[in-house]
């Protein structure tokens, strides 16, 4: 039999039985669709955690006070909550170590801030002009800290977005109103460029004024509640982080690195840890949607046995006017991978569908990659040809005359 | 040339076997138009069977132009009766919701003949078998009984075959219809020389045949030579 008159008779079969073709594919249309949504979803998911913690700066480091232990292995009792870090060892750190691009302190803490009748709680960095380059920092308007600002402790304030909507309405003139932290005045110099993203603390949520200032006013100490160090490139990132280490262990006086105390956040690990959590989500995603897949693929099964029954008397004259095994084999066998096959294609248009209204409305970044448009490519016409097979053989080895007699 | 010698089928029913054929012996010469007739259940199919090469005997013997038919395989049988034998089933089976043309194009899909001369070639089987041109297009429920027996005929001509085996052709014709079929294969055997053998219950219906052979009990009980009026 020509692979024309074959593709000929599976056209012919499939649309006499339009309606059952049809949910048989949609089946594997949903199955598929959903593979490439979730998978799509998934990588968004990914992309966008990790694109969110680069923007928090790159190549960052981050010291902080507190005993030393690995990221994620138990919940911090809060910045500042022990005060290890001072003034002195930002001035040691920028002294002893020469591979590094740029160093923030920081001190942070909530206050209440007022203005004209309205007031908000939120959080106060007093930081140095370094801190826009660490922590990828833009302006909106007005300019981020500058050094003579640091050095004088001026009561100047550079405010988030978000806090200058909540303090003069979405958009407002922000530029040289005065607020009140903590019942001191402070001007407004500049404001921050919309950052996005809530994860590890809003930058667009946050007032930042001069170290100096806020050490003199707010905070009243020499302790700063994390220091930023931004890396040359990623590769030197955990080098470096011994090289703070044995800084701070020496300036601390403090022999052995076990009792350390202060401790350091490398971003790479924050990227890595974030990007293996979101990894088992899409896995799981995609586990689901597979299941769904297998459904579908039983579903097509179904139908071919129930095909095969049903044209009994159909294979037993093919085979007496002179088809063989193979062409019959073939026959159903090409019916079952054509459906999978082509709901495959419906299911990956869904897919990619799908996935771009998602990404549209909002709801989550989304990526549909080729490779998981390949793979589904290949495993419709697989599941065709394993769940076509068992029915396929069936009917090629009915026995004609049987095949014949049957009612 | 068919020679068949000592041919037995047994079925297995249930648990027990049952002879249906018990030793059937002839030969059939190329050209020669045979009708086989017997009562009911007596084994006609299932000896037209073995002689199509739908099936194999149990015991005995098959030789269809030289060439042991008994000991071959499946697929080896398929080329047999794709190559060399036309069947006309007792019950016909045309594909259902199919139309005429298709369903008499089918097994020379199997021979992989191009599309063009198939088409060409059912339309002269369909000649040859006597349906008018206004039907091929129709579907297969949508004949008449007289219709669905030459579309029938037609397909079981298509492949050009030199032995054609008919199972009661004209079991659901009335008798003018039947005469006109009869007719047909009578043409096919004296213009075309093509081996007939024919299954029939009605005497009048042997006697258009140049030799009937009679079977009851799975055994041959008579087979008379006649003479061409
Ligand atoms: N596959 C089978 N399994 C079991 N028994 C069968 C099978 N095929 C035929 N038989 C039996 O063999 C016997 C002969 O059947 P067959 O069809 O050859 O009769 P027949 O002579 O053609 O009868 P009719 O004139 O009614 O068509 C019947 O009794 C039938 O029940
Ligand atoms: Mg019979």
């Amino acid at each position: 039999m020509k692979i024309r008159d074959l593709f000929e008779e599976t056209f012919f079969a499939l649309s006499t039985n339009k309606a059952r073709s049809g949910l048989t594919m949609l089946g594997i249309v949903i199955g598929i669709a959903s593979v490439i949504a979730m998978v799509a979803i998934g990588q968004g998911a990914q992309n966008s955690v990790q694109s969110s913690i680069e923007a928090l700066g790159s190549n960052l480091l981050q010291v902080r006070p507190g005993a030393q232990r690995s990221f994620g292995g138990g919940v911090s009792s809060g910045r500042g909550s022990a005060q290890t870090l001072t003034i002195e060892d930002v001035s040691a750190l920028k002294k002893q170590i020469l591979s590094m691009k740029a160093i923030a302190p920081e001190i942070s803490s909530r206050y209440q801030v007022t203005t004209k009748g309205t007031n908000t709680n939120t959080s106060i960095v007093g930081t140095t002009d370094a801190y826009a380059s660490v922590r990828n920092l833009k302006m909106e308007i007005g300019s981020f800290l500058s050094e003579q600002q640091v050095q004088s402790g001026a009561k100047v304030a550079m405010i988030g977005s978000t806090v200058r909507d909540d303090l003069f309405g979405e958009g407002g003139e922000a530029i040289g109103q005065t607020i009140r932290i903590n019942g001191i005045q402070f001007v407004i110099m500049g404001v921050t460029q919309k950052k996005g993203g809530t994860g590890f603390g809003s930058q667009d949520d946050m007032i930042f004024i001069p170290l100096t200032t806020m050490q003199k006013y707010l905070s009243g100490n020499k302790y700063v509640s994390t220091i930023s160090i931004q890396g040359i490139d990623a590769s030197s990132l955990s080098d470096l982080e011994t090289q703070i280490t044995n800084v701070l262990l020496n300036e601390h006086h403090i022999a052995d690195p076990t009792s350390a105390d202060f401790n350091i956040l490398n971003q790479a690990d924050i990227v890595e840890t974030a990007s293996s959590m979101t990894k088992t989500l899409t896995t799981l995603l995609a586990a689901v949607a597979g299941i769904s897949l297998l459904v579908g693929g039983i579903g097509i099964m179904n139908m071919m046995l129930t095909t095969v029954t049903e044209r009994t008397k159909e294979i037993g004259l093919r085979k007496a006017i002179g088809a063989k095994r193979i062409d019959i084999n073939r026959q159903f066998l090409i019916e079952a991978v054509c459906m999978t096959l082509i709901g495959g294609i419906i299911g990956i248009l869904l897919g990619v569908g799908v996935s771009f209204v998602v990404s549209v409305l909002g709801v989550t970044q989304t990526s549909v990659s080729l490779s998981s448009v390949l793979l589904a490519f290949g495993v419709s016409t697989g599941i065709g040809i394993i769940f076509g097979y068992y029915p396929a053989r069936r009917a090629a080895s009915l026995n004609p005359i049987v095949a014949l007699r049957y009612e | 040339m068919i020679q068949i010698e000592n041919i037995t089928k047994t079925y297995e029913v249930g648990g027990e076997s049952f002879q249906v054929l018990r030793g059937v012996t002839f030969t059939i010469q190329d050209g020669e138009f045979v009708a086989i007739m017997g009562p009911s259940g007596s084994g006609k199919s299932t000896l037209m069977h073995i002689l199509g090469a739908l099936d194999t005997p149990t015991t005995g013997t098959y030789f269809l132009n030289g060439k042991d038919v008994s000991v071959l395989t499946e697929d080896a049988l398929a080329d047999i009766r794709l190559g060399q034998i036309g069947f006309v089933f007792q019950s016909f089976n045309l594909l259902p919701r199919t139309t005429v043309l298709r369903n008499v194009m089918l097994p020379l899909v199997y021979k992989e003949i191009e599309k063009e001369k198939r088409e060409e070639r059912a339309k002269g089987a369909l000649k040859s078998a006597g349906l008018h041109e206004t039907y091929f297009d129709h579907l297969s429920n949508q004949l008449s009984g007289g219709q669905i027996q030459r579309v029938a005929i037609a397909r079981a001509l298509v492949n050009d075959p030199s032995l054609i085996l008919a199972d009661e052709p004209t079991g659901n014709l009335d008798s003018k219809t039947g005469e006109i079929v009869l007719g047909t294969f009578q043409q096919l055997n004296q213009e075309q020389k093509r081996t007939i053998i024919l299954i029939t219950h009605e005497p009048d219906v042997a006697e258009h045949a140049d030799r009937i052979i009679f079977i009851k009990d799975g055994l041959m009980v008579s087979d008379t030579k006649m003479h061409r009026k």
